[in-house]
């Protein structure tokens, strides 16, 4: 006799809800969206409006379903993406509900009736939700017979954005995210019924000068490109890709974002061995399904037609860099090396930018080929406080120790020092936005003046003189002790940014803050190899894994991983960037070897100047032409991230790994150019790949993080500035003129105004432009009031008209002369 | 006060000279109730209002007491009471009438409402278009001001109220009660999600409640006359009076106040009869988004249940009469293309239903028609039915489906020349 199976009780956790979905009973969490459980399920209800990280807003009505509740069928279908699961709830969608699949198909054709059939030449065509939607759940023919809703298109809404009106199906999902997201509510619907649009205050002109966007201002923001992404028709297209190919034309390969030291998570779409587009990549413990518009278009870089593609060899002769095979030049380069090395030396400078493996070959070169710790990756201001801070509070935390994007998600307070979020870490500006509007995280920034990124996270602004912000850290417990406390709370967060290594007595002072609240400190640099780079080494104290080049017992872990003789490694720090630099100009130092490196970045680039001119022989591993390249007897193209494998630490250091995308271009990654140079000077690095150059790494675990000595230095003192001068202000735009950004003209129209910044009493009768000079040149901007302190000018370090250390070999917290500027 | 059903209530005062001065009003009992009011509780007052069974006037009708219970007991946030004089449903005139004639039986109406509700702001929103409403409603809060009837301590009960009139920009949609909410916040005007309720997360996200004009004047009479006297009048679920908005072919147009319940045959009588004596053919009970009767239905009894069982609705009782020389399809059309301007826009099935919809008819009735239209326009209808995001794209259809379920021939007579055109064609060939 056979027993009927006992049905299995299912038993419904806390906080879960138990309901059934065309007929299959299905436990949900409470508060999730119809829609979503559906999907899990397998029933993919179809879709415009809804986007998971967007709050609901039920506008498209394509998600309809039938529903019943206690029994009793609710009168009208429902919006599967606005209403959320309850207990005893009975859903039926299209699979099992004709009124449901009848009301789909109803609102698809409605959405078609004003649809151009212009689906052959639409940059979305192929890849489309509503083409694909239409398939899927639509009619096979329209019954609309009269006459479509025409708009003039495109409308360009910013350099980069452009806007088809006629495709757009008016979900909102691009307004809601420039709102909600991004905070730069600059676009918004104008009209309203069959004429509503989407626009900016700029397009609203044309069809009705009376309707304006709330701000009154065109599309302006860094992560504009997203809405082009999360657009479900062709409606939003971008400049640099518009008509360039077809979806399923392209090979798609995961990849990872290489500007900054966020990590973000990209998909590299390419075609006939050409980067066409990227795309933000799905991470929700990164970036979430955003990136910045640097990130997704300033790619063309490895494309340029300046590209190094061969090696060159500077003729002795004529003075000129000649092509030369890779023999020649390997060759070439391996005995000036040795030459320099065996003479007073050679200093390398890898620069930020690296992955963790070609780092790892910079650093280990150096040792092994060069016998040196002279090296150092800081292509930019440093200290050796900062050094010391780097050993002691950075080397060597990872997501499950350290900081992670979550943890700002979910701080109740995130302090942010020396650090402007939006321009440096986007992806980090977007978190703390998300928590600062979610979770009511409390955002508060010491810095200078209220910038977009202050405002979008809600925040406070603490402002003091640049290079004050030591004392201002200082001054916390006693100025500011409602800081002091909420810095006590469980989760509290410090983050601190590149612009520390400016301020003397910074990073000791939030060592300190850290130590006494109990607050988690992050160091957020603005580069995407910085991270790595300390963690292999390429610092003049630090072995790979956080070893110092002092301890003995560390150095004889690394000996015996690298196979040489005790003893073999150096055991005194080496110089960093501005000592061999200094080194160079006065002959202590005869060899250089640099990576990506531009001498307008370094903290004196006059000095970086002097001394590749005086360097005997300098060695240069690059991309593109450059002032490095200028003076280098031997150059050896590299490979940008498309063309090599590898991974990059992100702040978090979180590694993040991809492997190459465009294959078979010949272009070589540092670390197999290093070894083979290596090999040519008897040193083995075992980095011919990527892949063995990771291996090799993993080899020497990393040390826990905190066996150094964290930095102690007084506060410098606080800058005054004397009549008719200012204390100089100053960061980078994400947006500005780096060498990353090049050949992308779209990209960069959507840049901020290149404006000077001063208090409006400071700015008195200054007219409206500003001169700013050192003994070294002045920089002129046009000049806007912003509440910064009396006495302080900020300027954009980088931009168009404003290159800080390359104008005025001066930088956050200098003393300058402050002119009126003339009215131009 | 007797409970005649034809001596007016809400009206009674609109015949005086200068009706909207506050001694006209003090003259004929105006702001005795507020003194009763403030004497008792909140709670009391609730009671009351649920006890007369009154019914929202702007066209669902809620009960508002009930809707009224719906506000936090607490004053966590602020509370706001909002009132919707964005009086735009088509062929509705009641709201503007009343407060043109008796703006202190609103403003009365609001300081007992408020205070039942424990709200000391409230808003009155008024259709932009209606400046000279807008004027007097100003000057008739500023007269309350001086009299100690709004401001801080009212009569010296302890109770602070201050009202804002606020003037619309002119956009249907506002009529709405989230939508209402958003233009008073200077946003868009369009709906918002809910839930959150107006009673959870209303005006600046605290505790609100949208009250329509008339319900809030008919609140002084029930303070004053007792539940038991409002229930008089009109029928068990549909207690007390109503003003219904009589337009179109009949005699004297105009404001006619009566129970509810009441029939047209009645109103009929009262505005003089049809224009001219031409028979009645079509007519909407409650404004044009609540489908149409014929002459079919001269006595069904205009209260919410009369209308909803003789399929359609009460709306706003805007009764607008069309004799025999109206063209069905046109006056369907002309609504039609009314609901494609005002549609927000906002969801699909509005934005693009209407949009079609007034492009069907409108070649309909240019004769370009085909039999296959009237089925296109009844799916299409029934596509937005029910599936739009607010009860607006609900009321767009009204017209055609209840137009074409009465008066099909009419629609077919205007695909007769095409019919015959194509069959020629075929003929030829």
């Amino acid at each position: 006799m056979t027993m009927a199976p006992e049905e299995p009780k299912v038993e419904v956790p806390e906080g879960y809800v138990k309901l059934t979905i065309d007929g299959e009973e299905v436990i949900a969490p409470k508060g999730e969206l119809l829609i979503r459980t559906a999907e899990r399920l397998g029933t993919v209800i179809p879709r415009f409006c809804d986007h998971p990280l967007l709050d609901p807003a039920g506008a498209c009505r394509q998600c309809l379903v039938e529903v019943e509740m206690n029994g009793r069928p609710m009168p009208k279908p429902q919006a599967s993406c606005t209403m959320t699961v309850a207990d005893g709830m009975v859903v039926k969608t299209q699979r099992t509900s004709p009124v449901a699949d009848k009301a789909q198909q109803g609102v698809m054709e409605l959405l078609l009736i004003n649809h151009p059939l212009d689906c052959p030449i639409c940059d979305k065509g192929g890849e489309c939700p509503l083409q694909n939607q239409a398939m899927a759940h639509g009619r096979a023919d329209s019954r609309f017979r009269d006459t479509k809703r025409t708009f003039p298109k495109p409308l360009p809404i910013s350099t980069q954005v452009l806007l088809d009106r006629e495709r757009c199906v008016l979900c909102q999902r691009c307004t809601r995210f420039s709102d909600q997201i991004a905070g730069d509510p600059f676009i918004d619907l104008l009209e309203r019924g069959a004429h509503q649009q989407i626009g900016t205050a700029e397009t609203a002109e044309i069809y009705d000068a009376a309707s304006h966007t709330a701000s009154g201002k065109p599309f302006q923001s860094y992560f504009s490109g997203n809405t082009i992404q999360i657009c479900p028709v062709g409606a939003l297209t971008s400049a640099q890709y518009r008509f360039r190919s077809r979806p399923f034309d392209l090979v798609s390969s995961p990849s990872v974002c290489e500007h900054c030291s966020s990590g973000c998570a990209e998909r590299t779409d390419f075609r006939r061995g050409k980067v066409m587009r990227k795309l933000a990549g799905e991470d929700p413990e990164v970036n979430e399904e955003w990136i910045c518009d640097k990130g997704r278009f300033a790619f063309r870089y490895a494309t340029a037609a300046q590209r190094l593609r061969t090696p060159l060899v500077r003729n002795a002769e004529t003075g000129e860099l000649e092509e030369a095979s890779w023999t020649q030049a390997l060759a070439a380069a391996a005995d000036g090396l040795a030459k320099a090395r065996d003479g007073k030396g050679v200093g390398v400078l890898p620069g930020g930018r690296l992955t963790l493996e070609d780092a790892y070959a910079y650093s280990k070169f150096a040792r092994l080929a060069l016998r040196t710790n002279d090296i150092d990756y800081r292509a930019r201001a440093h200290s050796a406080e900062e050094l010391d801070f780097l050993a002691s509070r950075v080397v060597g935390t990872t997501p499950e120790t350290g900081v992670t994007f979550t943890a700002l998600e979910h701080a109740p307070l995130v302090l942010c020092v020396a650090f402007e979020p939006e321009e440096e870490a986007p992806a980090v500006f977007l978190r703390l936005r998300k928590g600062a509007r979610k979770r009511r995280t409390k955002v508060v920034h010491i810095g200078q003046w209220t910038t977009p990124a202050v405002s979008k996270t809600f925040g406070e602004l603490l402002a003091c003189v640049p290079g004050g912000e030591a004392s201002a850290v200082e001054g916390i417990a006693q100025h500011a002790p409602d800081l002091d406390e909420a810095l006590r709370a469980e989760g509290a967060v410090v983050l601190v940014g590149e612009r520390a290594a400016e301020v003397p007595g910074l990073f000791s002072a939030l060592h300190r803050l850290s130590e006494r609240t109990g607050a988690r400190l992050a160091w957020i640099p603005r580069r995407a190899g910085e991270r790595g780079a300390i963690e292999v080494g390429a610092l003049p104290t630090l072995l790979p894994g956080g070893r110092s080049v002092e301890d003995a017992a560390a150095r004889s872990e690394v000996e015996q991983v690298w196979g040489l003789e005790a003893g073999a490694l150096p055991g005194t720090p080496g110089r960093d960037v501005t000592g061999m630099l200094n080194a160079l100009v006065t002959r202590d130092l005869d060899g250089l070897l640099v990576g990506g490196v531009d001498p307008a970045d370094l903290p004196d680039p006059a000095l970086a100047r002097k001394a590749l001119a005086a360097a005997s022989f300098v060695v240069s591993l690059e991309m593109l032409p450059s002032e490095v390249t200028e003076h280098a007897d031997v150059v050896l193209p590299i490979a940008p991230v498309d063309e090599k494998a590898g991974s990059f630490l992100n702040w978090e250091g979180r590694r993040r790994e991809f492997s190459i995308t465009l294959e078979g271009t010949g272009a070589l990654p540092d670390c197999r150019v290093l070894d083979t140079l290596g090999v040519e000077m008897d040193a083995d690095l075992f980095t011919q790949t990527p892949a063995a150059a990771a291996g090799d790494l993993a080899r020497l675990a990393p040390k826990p993080t905190g066996s150094a000595a964290a930095p102690d230095v007084p506060n410098g003192h606080v800058p005054k500035a004397g009549d008719g001068q200012a204390v100089l202000a100053t960061w980078r735009q994400l947006i500005d003129e780096g060498t990353l950004q090049i050949d992308e003209p779209h990209l960069a129209g959507t840049a901020r105004p290149v404006v000077a910044r001063m208090s409006k009493a400071s700015a008195a009768g200054l007219g409206r432009r500003v001169t700013v000079s050192t003994e070294r040149g002045s920089v002129t901007l046009p000049l806007e009031v912003a509440d910064l302190p009396d006495g302080v000018v900020w300027l954009p370090a980088n931009s168009p008209g404003s290159k800080v250390r390359a104008t005025l070999g001066a930088g956050h917290g200098a003393v300058v002369t402050i002119a009126a500027g003339g009215d131009q | 006060m007797s409970a005649d059903p034809i001596t007016p209530v809400l009206t009674k005062r609109w015949l005086s000279p200068q009706s909207w001065r506050l001694s006209t009003y003090e003259k004929l009992e105006g702001y005795t109730a507020i003194r009763k009011a403030l004497a008792g509780t909140p709670e009391q007052l609730v009671q009351l209002v649920k006890d007369a069974g009154l019914r929202g006037r702007g066209g669902a009708g809620f009960p508002a007491g009930v809707k009224w219970s719906f506000m936090p007991p607490n004053e966590d946030k602020p509370h706001y009471l909002v009132i919707n004089a964005d009086e735009g449903e088509p062929g509705t005139c009641k709201d503007i009438p009343l407060m043109m004639a008796d703006p202190h039986s609103l403003i009365e109406g609001c300081v007992i409402a408020a205070y039942a509700m424990r709200s000391h702001h409230c808003f009155i929103y008024v259709r932009g278009e209606a400046l000279h409403c807008i004027r007097r409603l100003n000057a008739a809060v500023r007269e309350a001001y001086e009299a100690g009837y709004l401001g801080k301590n009212i009569l010296g009960s302890g109770f602070d109220l201050d009202i804002t009139v606020h003037a619309g920009a002119g956009a249907y949609i506002c009529g709405e009660e989230t939508a209402l909410l958003d233009s008073l916040e200077g946003r868009r005007g369009q709906p918002r999600l809910k839930p959150p309720f107006p009673a959870a997360a209303g005006l600046y996200a605290a505790p609100t409640t949208v009250n329509n004009v008339e319900t809030i004047a008919s609140v002084p009479f029930i303070v004053n006359g007792g539940a038991d006297w409002f229930r008089q009048m009109g029928s068990e679920k549909s207690p007390g009076p109503k003003i219904f908005s009589i337009s179109g072919h009949v005699e004297r147009p105009g404001q006619y106040e009566a129970p509810l319940g009441t029939t047209l045959r009645e109103l009929l009588e009262l505005c003089g009869g049809m224009k001219d004596g031409i028979p009645l053919k079509f007519w909407t009970p409650g404004g044009s988004s609540t489908p149409l009767f014929t002459a079919e239905h001269l006595d069904v009894p205009l209260d919410f249940e009369g209308a909803a069982e003789a399929g359609s609705m009460l709306g706003t009782t805007a009764v607008q009469v069309f004799n025999e020389t109206v063209s069905v399809p046109w006056a369907v059309m002309k609504w039609t293309q009314f609901y494609e301007h005002e549609s927000c826009g906002k969801c699909t099935p509005c934005r693009e239903g209407t949009y079609w919809l007034a492009q069907i008819l409108e070649r309909m009735v240019a004769g370009r028609g085909t039999e296959e239209d009237i089925d296109t326009l009844l799916d299409v209808c029934d596509n937005i039915l029910g599936r739009s995001f607010c009860a607006l794209g609900d009321g767009a259809v009204s017209p055609i489906t209840s137009g074409i379920k009465y008066f099909r021939d009419e629609f077919l007579a205007l695909c007769e020349d095409n019919r015959a055109k194509q069959e020629l064609v075929g003929a030829q060939a």
